[in-house]
């Protein structure tokens, strides 16, 4: 009970310390002046609040999860059941946008590219066991690279598309290269330098990319060749004439979110077959034992460069599909803050772990979504979120299963 | 006499200033169990790890079945047939004792990408050939029942065997063993011997042996090379090696 009390004076003196610049100096303006204006009261309810937290709340919590042990241990998924509960939640997925309204299928959209890019930071960090902090540069190249046949060369979004994935996979491929040797921080430090690299030269080739105004004006994709706009370019049918309708702006967001559902059902049947896959089980081997690995005969050079293109590659179709679905690409939209958020998703779901990075990433989309009144406290929320979470449950919150072969007795 | 296997002339290490290996020179040869030892610090592991291509050798070179393998990345040796286990051992150990099965067969099997997605029969059958592969070299070496456990959770002995049953399952020609016996109980020592000599026998494979255990060595070997200081002091049959003032020097000290 002493060393309580002591840890929550400490804690509640810390805590005074951090919130007291924040709230406890107000700045106030009267004319041309400005003065601070000491607040105390807010500072101490807050250590108050820290304190009694520290000194009796927290015990409490800690008797109330040792007496039910593992009382807070999400089920561990096995094979059959996650069958199914992969296949309901494709079935509520196709579904879902009939039934919801304009905001909540455009929030549905968003989710699945994350889920796309969630699943393609998977296999690097999840799978390969290579921290990559620069994973939004590969969601740059995709998305510039659609943008830029666009607007150069006139291309549309299913020609582009292939292109698009192509030319991530080959950025992944260089980077790949010059970080070989490295491991753990070293590589997560040159992995968000690239990420930086790219988006500073998307900022600085001004006449090839707009710089920071980006590139404006990017066509939805067409449904077999029609355009799905509200007049057509001469000489073209729009699909709402073709299919005798009215033109409805939901359509072409149900139909945004369809082909978003699709690109994520691929990225997801592709990641969950190749980690049965000998590729993948040798990613999981390099990333226990890369020593071991190569005395076996395993080149470890081949199998981090088809770790480091397939997970860029994912990220390139999803980059294409959000310049699309945007009609709008610049530099904004892939700052670290992006990387960091993938990358949440993947340790929140549990590295490794599609269905857990699949929660992770509508978790962390539609709560801000719902929560916009606290947009203000939304990093912080997040924060939290995440050191709870290292806390109680690194593992992430749908851990993967093992083992992905099994022998009969 | 049977056809030499691994040549290695003129093998020397040099850290900065530490002359690690100086000219060591012994080969093996086919279906041979070749033991190196010595005192701690002798340059045994090093010898180990020049042969195996985790260093790059100063000077000499590795010979092995005619093709010069000095020189070439770990990988690429172990391709050429000599696979190793090590001192302490380094399994997968979040991976099940199966899949550390499965990994090791990886340069015989079918790898590509479109086949493993699509599932062609092709695929099929090299998986279902690796899984029979796996379970054969499970039951040889009697761990079958904890094929889908995580090979980390396995006792130290079965790790050991799992160790070797990892190298076996790539079809090497030649197996390094890196103090085998090392942490194992006095029955656990005896199978070894008994798996050393199985090994030999059923499979064809030349051993290359670092051991301190000196009753395995004995037992085991058909001809020992002595090390002390990085340099090598004899190579001879067991009796001879046992015999050889040199060596009872370099282990117990002068009179």
């Amino acid at each position: 009970m002493a060393s309580n009390i002591k840890n929550a004076f400490i804690a509640a003196i810390m805590a005074g310390v951090i919130i007291a610049p924040v709230y406890g100096l107000q700045i106030v303006r009267s004319g041309m002046q400005t003065h601070l204006e000491p607040e105390w009261d807010l500072v101490f309810i807050g250590m108050g609040i820290v304190f009694v937290f520290q000194a009796f709340i927290r015990p409490l919590i800690g008797k109330l999860l040792g007496k039910r042990g593992s009382a807070i241990r999400l089920p561990v998924l096995h094979d059959r059941s996650r069958r199914a509960a992969i296949l309901l939640l494709i079935a509520i997925a196709l579904i879902f946008p009939f039934f919801m309204g304009r905001a909540e299928v455009d929030i549905a959209t968003l989710v699945l590219i994350y889920v796309m890019l969630g699943l393609g930071l998977n296999i690097v960090v999840g799978f390969a066991g290579l921290l990559d902090l620069g994973f939004v540069g590969f969601y740059a190249v995709g998305a510039y690279t659609y943008a830029l046949l666009y607007h150069w060369a006139g291309w549309g979004f299913w020609e582009a598309l292939p292109l698009a994935g192509a030319m991530s996979g080959l950025f992944g491929y260089l980077l790949g290269f010059p970080v070989l040797r490295l491991r753990g921080d070293y590589l997560a430090i040159v992995t968000l330098g690239f990420g930086e690299i790219i988006r500073l030269l998307l900022i600085n080739l001004y006449g090839f990319t707009g710089g920071p105004d980006g590139i404006s004006g990017i066509p939805k994709p067409t449904v077999f060749g029609m355009p799905m706009t509200r007049r057509a370019p001469e000489g073209q049918t729009t699909f709402h004439e073709f299919m005798g309708w009215q033109f409805d702006n939901m359509d072409v967001i149900i139909y945004l979110y369809l082909m978003a559902l699709a690109l994520a059902l691929i990225t997801l049947f592709v990641s969950n077959r190749v980690i049965r896959m000998p590729i993948g089980r040798a990613w999981e081997a390099l990333r226990e034992d890369e020593i071991a690995c190569r005395s076996l005969g395993l080149n470890p050079t081949n199998i981090k460069l088809s770790a480091f293109t397939m997970g860029a590659t994912f990220a390139g179709f999803g980059g294409a599909f959000f310049a699309a679905r945007q009609g709008l690409v610049n530099p904004e939209s892939f700052t670290f803050l992006e990387s960091a958020l993938i990358l949440a998703i993947v340790v929140l779901g549990g590295m490794g772990s599609q269905v857990g990075v699949i929660l992770a990433a509508i978790v962390l989309t539609v709560l801000p979504e719902v929560a916009r009144e606290f947009a203000e406290y939304r990093m912080m929320i997040f924060g939290l979120v995440m050191v709870l979470m290292m806390m109680w449950r690194p593992q992430g919150l749908l851990p993967m299963t093992r083992p992905h072969v099994e022998l009969n007795r | 006499m049977s056809k030499v296997l691994l040549q290695v002339s003129d093998l020397t290490m040099r850290f900065g200033g530490l002359l690690a290996v100086d000219g060591v020179a012994f080969d093996v040869h086919q279906d041979e169990v070749f033991a190196i030892i010595g005192p701690n610090g002798a340059g045994k592991t090093t010898v180990f790890n020049c042969v195996g291509g985790f260093y790059k050798p100063t000077t000499g070179r590795v010979i092995m079945d005619g093709t010069p393998i000095h020189g070439l990345p770990s990988h690429k040796v172990a391709r050429h047939g000599l696979v190793r286990t090590f001192q302490n051992v380094r399994l997968f150990k979040n991976l099940t004792v199966l899949e550390n099965l499965m990994v090791a067969q990886h340069q015989h099997i079918n790898t590509n990408l479109l086949s493993g997605l699509f599932k062609t029969p092709g695929y099929r059958e090299s998986e279902a050939q690796a899984l029979t592969n796996a379970a054969k070299w499970l039951d040889f070496m009697d761990i079958r029942e904890y094929a889908n456990r995580e090979a980390g959770n396995l006792a130290y002995g079965h790790q050991r065997r799992l160790e070797i049953a990892r190298c076996m399952i790539t079809q090497p020609r030649l197996l390094m063993l890196d103090e085998p016996a090392a942490g194992l109980n006095p029955q656990e020592k005896r199978d070894l011997q008994a798996l050393i000599d199985q090994l030999r026998k059923e499979f064809g494979v030349a051993v290359l042996l670092i051991e301190h255990d000196m009753s395995l060595v004995m037992g085991v070997s058909d001809r020992i090379l002595v090390m002390e200081h990085g340099k090598p002091i004899t190579t001879g049959a067991p009796e001879a090696v046992r015999e050889d003032p040199r060596v009872i020097k370099a282990y117990l000290g002068e009179e």
